[in-house]
């Protein structure tokens, strides 16, 4: 059997006094899709942040293909090259085209011919709906906009992992529909992915595994019927029934 | 919400495996460190050899650095530098006041202040293209010559208000580019909020406008105490002209570099001020991010 894409060992993570991981384990196998759901502050976007090294960790280990890349040896760049990232906020660059939001780490990092960086872009924003927006600057794109071209950017750059954090938080609910459809799309595809959501419907319909975070670790994770539909854990049960809509007694 | 630290956490001791990547982490910043020494060490070794070594050297060393005649004429330089220091202590705030509200006005948008934008961008590009000797000497000089009630004659305010002139010019334009450079989703997010036009400026945008603009601040107002030397040229005995004054009778070049020293000593630890307060900010507003 060979190592999963990413695993991540006893991971401990503080601000200060504040401990917002402390010891959480979790595997991921290629063409995986994970899902992460649990309290805000319950760490799912420290956890992602922590898997590309935009955070140190205090403890604990991250593996990518089985190599240690929490290593202080490990040069990071070299982890990001292959681990794409959709923030909650887009973080478009303000000062360049979507185009060229798209372009910049496939032609600067990975050596992409200008050409044909820009073709591949222009193929997956057109995909995505957005080939009129090519040319346009992020702030005059709407906010589903805006981060469906965040998602061309991650993926411009052909990752082995895809980390999405709340990419739908800050969306209207009827840009979410958009946006997501084309992340089923990817999973579909084959893309593997770890996606800190709050939207449990998606969750459901697309994840591999669902992972219960709460007080730094994984509470409960298993297929998303058994984790969504028949929680085992009373923390579980108790952070679903305040997120899931209540359901009219004698309903299906 | 509680705090997710629970009683394991707080008997938490690293692992074998986080003590051995420490003792790496402190490894490799031992490395960084002497990296940064050899270099250092090796780079202004070799620039002080070459001077060194030049076959003019022991004569420059007389002209530029005799010590007999830096003793000589320290008292008469750091009187004068005095002056440079009151004029700058007095300039500095003018300067931020004009600059700031040079920009605010530039940024209006009401009709009624057409006139005053116009003269605000009149100020700047005059300001701002004519050399700051010329307007020192047309201040210290031209105003007296008008013989006003009521006008100062003092060389010394006549001097530091040309300099406030000038140096507002430039300063008006790196805070207009600081006023800039505030996202327009922080005006509207302050304008929802009900505050009027003057308080967004003055509580959110401003703000946020200053932090950013203060190294090339800093740049300016570091200009402008080295440009207080200026003033020299009308005759207001300051820290340069104390010492020009003594190398013209004696011959010596070293009074000048003593003048300079006292320039430097100045404007370092002030950049080291900005730079710490600036951090300081930076790591409370970013918080654990």
């Amino acid at each position: 059997m060979s190592a999963p894409l990413l695993e991540v060992r006893g991971l401990r993570k503080t601000y200060g006094d504040r401990v917002v991981l402390d010891g959480l384990d979790l595997a991921l196998d290629a063409h995986e899709v994970v899902c992460l759901i649990g309290a805000s502050g319950s760490g799912k976007s420290t956890l992602l942040r922590c898997v590309n090294l935009l955070e140190s960790v205090d403890d604990g280990e991250v593996l990518l293909d089985g190599r240690e890349v929490t290593d202080p040896e490990v040069d990071p760049r070299e982890v990001r090259r292959d681990v794409g990232v959709v923030f909650q906020a887009y973080n478009l660059f303000p000062h360049l085209t979507a185009l060229d939001n798209c372009t910049l780490a496939p032609v600067r990092v990975h050596g992409v011919p200008r050409a044909e960086a820009v073709e591949r872009a222009r193929g997956l924003l057109e995909r995505f709906g957005l080939g009129a927006q090519a040319d346009v600057h992020p702030d005059r794109l709407s906010g589903g906009q805006q981060q469906r071209v965040a998602l061309v950017r991650a993926l411009c750059t052909q990752p082995r992992l895809l980390l999405l954090d709340e990419i739908t938080a800050a969306l209207d609910p009827e840009l979410v529909g958009d946006v997501l459809e084309l992340v089923r799309a990817e999973a579909e595809a084959g893309m593997t992915m770890l996606i800190a959501t709050h939207e449990m419907a998606f969750a459901r319909e697309v994840a591999s595994r669902v992972a219960y975070l709460h007080a730094g670790r994984v509470h409960e994770v298993g297929p998303p019927a058994q984790v969504l539909g028949d929680p085992q854990e009373e923390a579980t049960r108790r952070f679903l029934r305040r997120v899931l809509p209540e359901r009219p007694p004698g309903a299906p | 919400m509680t705090s997710p630290v629970t009683p394991a956490a707080r008997g938490w001791t690293p692992s074998a495996h986080e003590v051995e990547r420490r003792a790496v982490r402190r490894r490799l910043r031992r490395r960084g460190t002497l990296v940064a020494g050899v270099a250092t060490v090796v780079g202004l070794g070799l620039l002080v050899t070459v001077v060194v070594l030049s076959p003019g050297w022991p004569r420059v060393q007389e002209t530029f650095l005799s010590p007999y005649h830096a003793r000589q004429a320290l008292p008469a330089i750091a009187e004068g530098f005095l002056l440079n220091v009151a004029m700058f202590m007095v300039a500095e705030p003018l300067i931020l006041l004009l600059g700031t509200a040079v920009a605010v006005v530039r940024g209006t948008t009401s009709p009624w202040l057409t006139p005053l934008r116009l003269l605000a961008v009149a100020y700047v590009d005059l300001l701002r293209g004519l050399p700051t000797l010329l307007v020192v000497f047309l201040f210290a000089f031209g105003i007296p010559a008008l013989q006003l009630q009521g006008v100062t004659t003092s060389l010394f305010w006549l001097a530091t208000a040309a300099l406030v002139l000038c140096y507002g010019a430039y300063v008006a334009e790196v805070i207009r580019a600081g006023i800039d450079s505030v996202h327009p989703s922080q005006v509207a997010s302050a304008r929802s909020l009900a505050l009027s036009q003057s308080q967004v400026m003055r509580f959110v945008v401003l703000p946020q406008a200053g932090r950013r603009v203060v190294p090339p601040l800093m740049n300016d107002f570091v200009s402008l105490q080295k440009d207080t030397a200026l003033v020299a040229s009308v005759g207001v005995f300051e820290a340069l002209f104390a010492a020009q004054d003594y190398g013209n009778y004696n011959f010596n070049y070293t009074p000048l570099l003593v003048a300079g020293l006292f320039f430097v000593a100045l404007t370092i630890p002030l950049a080291r001020l900005t730079d710490w307060l600036g951090r300081r900010v930076a790591e409370r507003e970013r918080g654990g991010r």
